[in-house]
């Protein structure tokens, strides 16, 4: 487990990392200290990803090129 | 209208040519097998249709080559829909198309037989080049038409299941000539995009002849190419493609592909609710056993550190799950939400519902009258109303 990371986590290992968690807390063998800081880190994490699951809005956007064949995201227009 | 003795200009009887086969021949179908075939740069196709016997020079404009799903070649044995024109410059007489179809299904069926062999000899459908579907994308790329069912097929079923994902569509043409190569070009974009988990490739139902572009060759490569995983969803649950062979999972319909795709946000809710209050018993076990093994030894002085630990360890527990409860509110806020929307949903099924916009419950002694057969004169009946229930006797 690295402490800190740079990029951004996704949803995918942010639950992974939980199940981790809560798996070794659960096995019960890890010393307290540890337990805690495992315990803290699963707080955090679980809180991020109700947060990603609470967007209720769909984004859906249309990849195209431009001129020099830069690609250019635009917000589908809803009919 | 004319005698021997009339001279003509050439333009006058070409006119009249002219006139009379465009009348007598407004709409032809022609079966015969393509030669001298011919795509200008104007896009436009020349050719030649004969037979044993005859031949007859045909033309299908590039307005009407855009719906053909497959590019006619020398030697197809075809049947072409049109009218004969004449041309007055050349005083040639020709079909102009506008549909032309290989005969039978025999074409289309053979060149998609002949690309399934040659790729599968080449290993492109095999297991081992299957990449595994990421289980909770968030970027999710799709590879359709802008205007069609699937689509709104995928956004129907993505906004119910799991909204929280963005998707990116590469809008491209979905049948005709040259739908292919805009298939694999968007395939190849996405994966030059890169930021997403996996796309899906396809389009609704149709004919074979509509379905055709991904049974091209491009395309499949393409989808063998890709980094991404891709899940191919063309037509029906009976169409295969080949681009079902290739692809890293086959969906049977567009919305079965977005079904595959997320996973059930209220399933996952309840996922994350198991993991929080496993955690949070695990904790509290760990730190109950603990308080229990030392508390015999508290009044040691030896066991003075241990027992600093543990009260510490216990105000920061005591601290994490204020943090949790915040956290497990919050996760219930949302299960209830996502279980107060389904209420509603079964609401509008509910009987009561139906009574409050307008209808009525009939009974009999307890029973439930569905036809005017059950009630007879003189019997009482009650009719149930959304608030409340009258008594009644039959006249008639």
């Amino acid at each position: 487990m690295t402490a800190k990371k740079a990029t951004k986590q996704t949803f995918e290992e942010a639950v992974k990392r939980l199940e981790e968690i809560v798996e070794a807390l659960e096995r019960g063998d890890v010393p307290l200290d540890k337990a805690l800081n495992l315990y803290e880190e699963g707080i955090q994490l679980s809180r991020t990803c109700s947060q990603n699951l609470k967007a209720a809005e769909l984004r859906i956007k249309t990849l195209s090129k431009d001129i020099k064949g830069q690609f250019e995201l635009t917000d589908l227009r809803e009919e | 209208m004319t005698n021997e003795k009339t001279v003509q200009t050439v333009s006058d009887i070409t006119r009249q040519i002219k006139q009379s086969l465009e009348t007598t021949f407004p709409r032809v179908w022609i079966q015969g097998e393509i030669s001298n075939f011919k795509q200008h740069t104007s896009g436009h196709l020349y050719f030649t249709l004969k037979d044993e016997g005859a031949q007859i020079s045909a033309v299908m404009w590039r307005s009407r080559v855009a719906t053909l799903a497959l590019l006619p070649e020398d030697g197809m044995k075809v049947i072409a829909r049109g009218s004969i024109t004449v041309y007055p410059p050349r005083g040639n007489y020709q079909i102009d198309c506008d549909q032309i179809q290989p005969v039978g299904v025999g074409e289309l069926q053979l060149a998609f037989d002949r690309l399934k062999k040659k790729l599968a000899a080449e290993g492109l459908f095999d297991d081992e080049h299957k990449k595994p579907i990421p289980e909770y994308p968030e970027h999710i790329g799709i590879v359709t038409s802008e205007t069609g069912a699937a689509l709104q097929d995928i956004r129907s079923v993505l906004l119910r299941r799991f909204p929280s994902v963005e998707v990116i569509l590469v809008p491209v043409r979905v049948q005709g000539v040259g739908a292919a190569e805009e298939i694999a070009a968007a395939i190849k974009d996405l994966n030059l995009y890169g930021n997403v988990d996996v796309m899906i490739v396809g389009r609704g139902g149709g004919s074979l002849e509509d379905l055709w572009a991904f049974n091209e060759e491009i395309v499949a490569r393409a989808i063998y190419d890709s980094r991404i995983p891709v899940i191919s969803a063309v037509g029906h649950e009976i169409d295969f493609s080949i681009a079902d062979f290739v692809a890293d999972l086959r969906a049977p319909t567009p919305s079965a592909a977005a079904e595959m795709v997320v996973k059930d946000r209220s399933e996952l809710i309840e996922v994350l609710r198991n993991m929080w209050y496993t955690m949070h018993r695990s904790i509290e076990e760990m730190l109950s056993s603990l308080r229990d093994s030392v508390g015999g030894f508290v009044t040691s002085y030896a066991f003075n550190r241990p027992r600093d630990l543990l009260r510490e360890s216990s105000q920061r527990v005591d601290e994490l799950e204020r943090g949790l409860h915040v956290a497990a509110s919050h996760i219930l806020q949302l299960a209830e939400r996502s279980q107060r929307a389904l209420g509603q949903r079964l609401e509008a099924l509910s009987p009561k519902a139906v009574l409050l916009r307008g209808y009525t419950i009939v009974r009999k002694q307890g029973k439930i009258v569905v036809s005017s057969d059950d009630l007879d004169e003189g019997d009482v009946a009650a009719i149930q109303f959304h608030d409340g229930i009258v008594t009644t006797r039959v006249e008639q």
